[in-house]
């Protein structure tokens, strides 16, 4: 039986019927077409998939769309504003966080959770808190850069 | 992976969720945070015609003080046990475990009581639960239940609830001065899971020897246990390296030690006494600090 869900995502709201199997992950990249959002492993192992709701950095692979109903969800398309981009994207990129990029919106996002619960972050701190982030490029090394400079940034902003 | 199609149920009350499960029985199962569920489903290891979402329960998420020690509703996150001062103040080790559980992620969703009903074998919590001799408080049965950690955790995957028993609750006992906490683990490198892990609970005496001894071993056998060979020897001797040692050694004792890719039996019988060892000298070291 479908369900009927309401929820915001990126600031912008929808209404929508669901089956109730349907994943979040799924209900983002093919219903909403918000395909920033990465499926990687698909076992709760990678990150790519993740999406803040209601705060919260988690997995939308491991969600069903049905429990967002009433939430409000951040993707990696809601980060930039203004056509300016958030300051950890722009770590990033001046950073070279990345090199395929397919890991880049996962670390992203759980990257603006760990830096808000933790503002100034040493680098082990940094690389416990994408422990559950997967890059088979980087090595990382440029990785915990961009977050350094991520939350000296965010730090000189707030 | 798409799990396959089931009834959502997302009820108000504890009541109705336990209705719900009365009604459909087998077919239904509860979703807390389901971090370890909704994987199960994926994979089409779980098969669950219902799904009974406590989203919607409210008053489930709860820390507090209570007779000296906590009581921490079912639906607590992992997330906020380890950012509460309260836990951190009763138990440190608690804060130490939880943040070698998986990753922010599955801490910001996972819960105290779905890490307690699902008993997956190699969970971390369930040895700290035994250790604190906790008591899981159940609800939708033919009376409310409450039920001692170490006969609450039955087999793997397998608790002493009833089918449509409900956590609701968890509550951990006040603790005597001069007690000092650990939880040593050997993670699998991938899912961070325990390959083995120790939860030691110690208290000295006046006279400084060890009055009061619980170790709780998860990762190493079917269910997280206490290991009471190890308890009762190391009780009433000197906390001395030698002692820790010989204690951890008598920790494997009882477990039927599992077998798999992760390690032989043998190699998890050498991690108990390795890491029993190393939990019960930081606990003891922790009571002086």
């Amino acid at each position: 039986m479908a369900h009927t869900i309401t929820l915001t995502v990126n600031g912008t709201g929808y209404t929508r019927e669901v089956e109730p199997r349907l994943l979040l992950v799924h209900f983002l990249r093919e219903v909403l077409e918000l395909t920033g959002t990465h499926i990687g492993c698909d076992t709760s192992q990678c990150g790519a998939c993740t999406v803040t709701m209601d705060g919260l950095a988690i997995k939308s692979c491991t969600a069903f769309a049905v429990q967002a109903d009433g939430a409000t969800i951040v993707t990696i398309e809601g980060m930039a504003k203004d056509g300016k981009l958030h300051p950890i994207q722009e770590a990033f990129h001046e950073e070279h966080g990345l090199q395929c990029g397919y890991c880049t919106p996962g670390m992203i996002m759980t990257l603006s959770q760990v830096l808000e619960r933790n503002p100034d972050p040493t680098d082990e701190e940094i690389r416990h808190g994408i422990a559950g982030n997967i890059c088979r490029c980087t090595g990382y090394e440029n990785i915990v850069r961009s977050a350094r400079d991520a939350a000296r940034r965010l730090r000189e902003e707030a | 992976m798409i799990p396959a199609a089931f009834e959502y149920h997302a009820p108000a009350t504890l009541k109705e969720a336990t209705a719900l499960m009365r009604r459909f029985g087998d077919d239904a199962k509860v979703l807390a945070g389901g971090q370890s569920l909704i994987p199960m489903m994926k994979l089409r290891l779980a098969d669950v015609p219902h799904l009974i979402d406590l989203r919607r329960v409210s008053g489930l998420a709860y820390i507090k003080e209570q007779d000296g020690g906590l009581a921490i509703g079912a639906m607590t996150t992992y997330h906020e046990l380890e950012a509460s001062s309260l836990v951190r103040r009763y138990a440190p080790f608690i804060v130490e475990a939880i943040d070698l559980i998986a990753d922010v992620q599955v801490r910001n969703k996972g819960t105290i009581g779905g890490s307690a009903a699902h008993a997956d074998p190699a969970a971390d919590l369930p040895a700290l639960l035994v250790a604190l001799e906790a008591r899981i408080n159940t609800t939708g049965g033919a009376r409310a239940r409450h039920i001692a950690a170490d006969r609450f955790f039955v087999d793997a995957y397998t608790t002493a609830m009833g089918p449509s028993e409900v956590i609701s609750e968890i509550t951990l006992p006040a603790l005597p001065l001069r007690t000092g906490t650990s939880y040593r683990k050997f993670a699998n490198k991938a899912s961070h899971f325990a390959v083995v892990g120790a939860a030691a609970v110690v208290t000295l005496g006046a006279d400084g020897l060890c009055e009061r001894v619980r170790l709780g071993i998860t990762g190493a056998g079917p269910k997280a246990a206490r290991s009471k060979r190890a308890e009762r020897y190391l009780e009433g001797k000197a906390p001395t390296q030698e002692n820790f040692q010989t204690a951890a050694r008598k920790a494997g004792h009882g477990i039927e030690f599992l077998e798999d890719i992760h390690g032989s039996a043998e190699y998890r019988r050498h991690l108990t006494s390795v890491f029993a060892a190393r939990a019960l000298a930081e606990a003891v070291q922790r009571v002086a600090d």
